[in-house]
């Protein structure tokens, strides 16, 4: 058996979709999306935003509190056998058997997706080899290391060939490598076998290497909408920030910096402004400094971030964006000693 | 049964099977216990079979019946724990975007509690008739024992699933154990029925279902075929076993809301 495809293709689509629990507020309120057939769709948000239950509902496995939404052509409400045999999802953890290998695992999945008995076993190794794991596929998952589960875990959802992939927070806690090698497998099951990823995340590197669009969820709510290039293009000018030698100057350093743009929010021994003129104002900057008089310890130049795009729409920075913007350009990372 | 549904009983059986395996805490504990309150009873007791009316000289005999009820009771607590486990992990939501059908998931998850059953009652039976236990209805009587104690095993089993998927916590399931084994306590365990003096004692062991269970087991190793008692005793694990699957089946359907 392989997955089912409905009338309307292979896509997402959601309408007005809401998710109340009792006494609490609203989870998802009222998001509209649409995902086409084939597309990597990055649904980006803190903890706690919506993106999981969002899943959740995608997924059939909780019932909408109102709206509609059809997966691959499918009501979720209506036809949710349909919806789940054309599916594929890895949750949040990696819900896995420790007490299994990776090949027992597989054996179950294919089983109860209705394989037939030489097709589990084909289908099981193609997949535990995808994966990398044919080596430990015998052994118990629970001692596998973090990235083993994940990439078991993708290798499930794709036991009955589903034509959409419901990916929630695939990469948390993982390694940069396993992180990577998971990038690398979700890009090319997109790319060379047409399956349409909808793909949650509080990454905001993930989003944008991996998504060809983006959908920014906060309080159940969908923020802003669109390429990772054209939200950032929204947000639009880049930021100088700026630590000055002495801590003294600091004053004088975000007097000189607010020349050429607002100021930005900075680390607390740091001044920053938003460059009006762009990224060639750079060397202007640097030639203000130095004409002042004030020693610089860094320099750097930040390139608008989905952060960015983030604190811009909602005024808040997304948690933890810190560790995971790779974006920013490091233009002087020792001193620059203007004096 | 359809060839898709035997499949999924199947593969859950052969997962549950496997489980149990690889998990001795789960076994050691269900085969140990049961044989340590059965050296303790038969040596600390063994003056009550000179009470006139006592059914059989060998005390040993009588309590060795006890060993398979209590070993039953363990299956509450390991087949909802396993359960518990699967719910706390997502396992279950895993299994439930399959097109997996709930009583697949009852029934395979129950034949870790079949296994655990047969291994505990042919312990018992080996280790009770190797240290002077009788067992007069012979070879064909130890078969009815090992049915009759997997039986009751599924049927507690049942019990556990339904706590499991009710409380999604396997805390809340273990704390089950104690409780069950009240009943056990104020049951004919340690005295036939009608050589129970306390009044409120007697009636309590009359009306507790946990008598009869026992009342089938001492049929076969010391009385003989007694056709009323094996009836109540496969009964009653039949019932037990009606009403956990009753109630896991309605728990199911509240805890997989699955559209």
């Amino acid at each position: 058996m392989t997955a089912e495809q409905g009338p309307d293709g292979t896509g997402i689509e959601v309408e007005g979709l809401v998710r109340e629990f009792k006494n609490g507020p609203r989870a998802v309120d009222g998001i509209e999306l649409r995902v086409e057939a084939g597309e990597i769709y990055g649904f980006l948000g803190p903890n706690g935003a919506g993106k999981s239950t969002t899943v959740l509902m995608l997924t059939t496995l909780l019932p909408p509190t109102a709206g509609t939404a059809r997966v691959a052509g499918f009501d979720i409400v209506r036809e949710g056998p349909r919806v789940r045999a054309s599916i594929g999802a890895a949750l949040q953890e990696a819900a896995l058997d420790p007490l299994l290998t990776a090949r027992e695992h597989m054996r179950l999945q294919t089983a109860l997706h209705g394989l037939g008995k030489s097709e589990r076993q084909v289908r099981g190794q193609e997949l535990l080899e995808r994966v990398g794991l044919s080596q430990a596929a015998d052994r118990k998952v629970g001692g596998y290391s973090g990235g083993m589960k994940r990439r078991l875990d993708l290798a499930l959802a794709l036991a009955h060939r589903p034509r959409i992939l419901f990916l929630d927070e695939p990469t948390t806690g993982l390694d940069i490598q396993s992180r990577t090698a998971l990038w690398e497998e979700v890009a090319r099951l997109a790319a060379e076998e047409g399956v349409t990823v909808f793909l949650t995340t509080q990454y905001l590197e993930e989003a944008d290497t991996l998504a060809g669009r983006v959908g920014i969820i906060d309080h159940g709510h969908i923020v802003a909408e669109g390429t990772p290039a054209a939200l950032k293009a929204e947000i639009g000018r880049p930021t100088v920030e700026a630590v000055p030698r002495e801590a003294g100057e600091r004053g004088r350093l975000a007097a000189v910096l607010e020349r050429f743009g607002p100021g930005a929010a900075a680390s607390p021994r740091a001044a920053a402004a938003r460059l009006e003129g762009g990224e060639s104002q750079l060397a202007d900057v640097v030639r203000a400094l130095d004409s002042e008089g004030i020693a610089i310890e860094t320099l750097q130049l930040h390139a608008p971030s989905l952060d960015d795009v983030f604190l811009a729409k909602t005024g808040r920075s997304l948690e933890g964006a810190e560790e995971e913007e790779q974006e920013e350009t490091e233009v002087a990372a020792e001193t620059v000693d203007a004096g | 049964m359809s060839g898709r549904l035997r499949t999924q009983v199947g593969q859950l059986a052969r997962r549950s099977i496997l489980r149990t395996m690889r998990q001795p805490a789960q076994i050691v504990p269900a085969l140990v216990f049961p044989m340590f309150l059965l050296a303790v009873n038969s040596g600390g007791l063994k003056s009550t079979t000179d009470l006139p009316g006592f059914p059989t000289d060998s005390y040993l005999t009588f309590a060795l019946a006890v060993p398979f009820v209590q070993g039953a009771l363990f299956s509450v607590m390991n087949s909802g724990t396993d359960l518990a486990r699967d719910i706390e992990t997502g396992f279950l939501d895993r299994l439930a975007l399959t097109p997996l059908r709930g009583v697949a998931l009852l029934s395979g998850l129950l034949a870790g509690a079949v296994m655990l059953g047969l291994v505990q009652a042919a312990t018992y039976l080996i280790v009770g008739l190797v240290a002077g236990a009788e067992l007069v209805t012979g070879f064909a009587g130890a078969l009815v024992i090992v049915a009759l104690s997997v039986s009751v095993t599924i049927a507690f089993g049942s019990i556990g699933l339904f706590a499991a998927l009710r409380t999604g916590s396997g805390e809340a399931v273990q704390s089950l154990f104690p409780v069950f084994f009240v009943f056990l306590f104020i049951s004919a365990m340690a005295l036939p029925l009608d050589l129970i003096q306390a009044d409120w004692f007697r009636q309590v062991a009359t009306v507790n279902p946990v008598t009869y269970l026992l009342e089938a087991f001492r049929s076969l190793l010391f009385e003989g075929w007694e056709p009323d008692a094996l009836a109540l005793g496969f009964g009653i694990a039949a019932a037990v076993l009606a009403v956990g699957m009753l109630a896991a089946t309605s728990a199911l359907k509240t805890r997989l809301v699955r559209t």
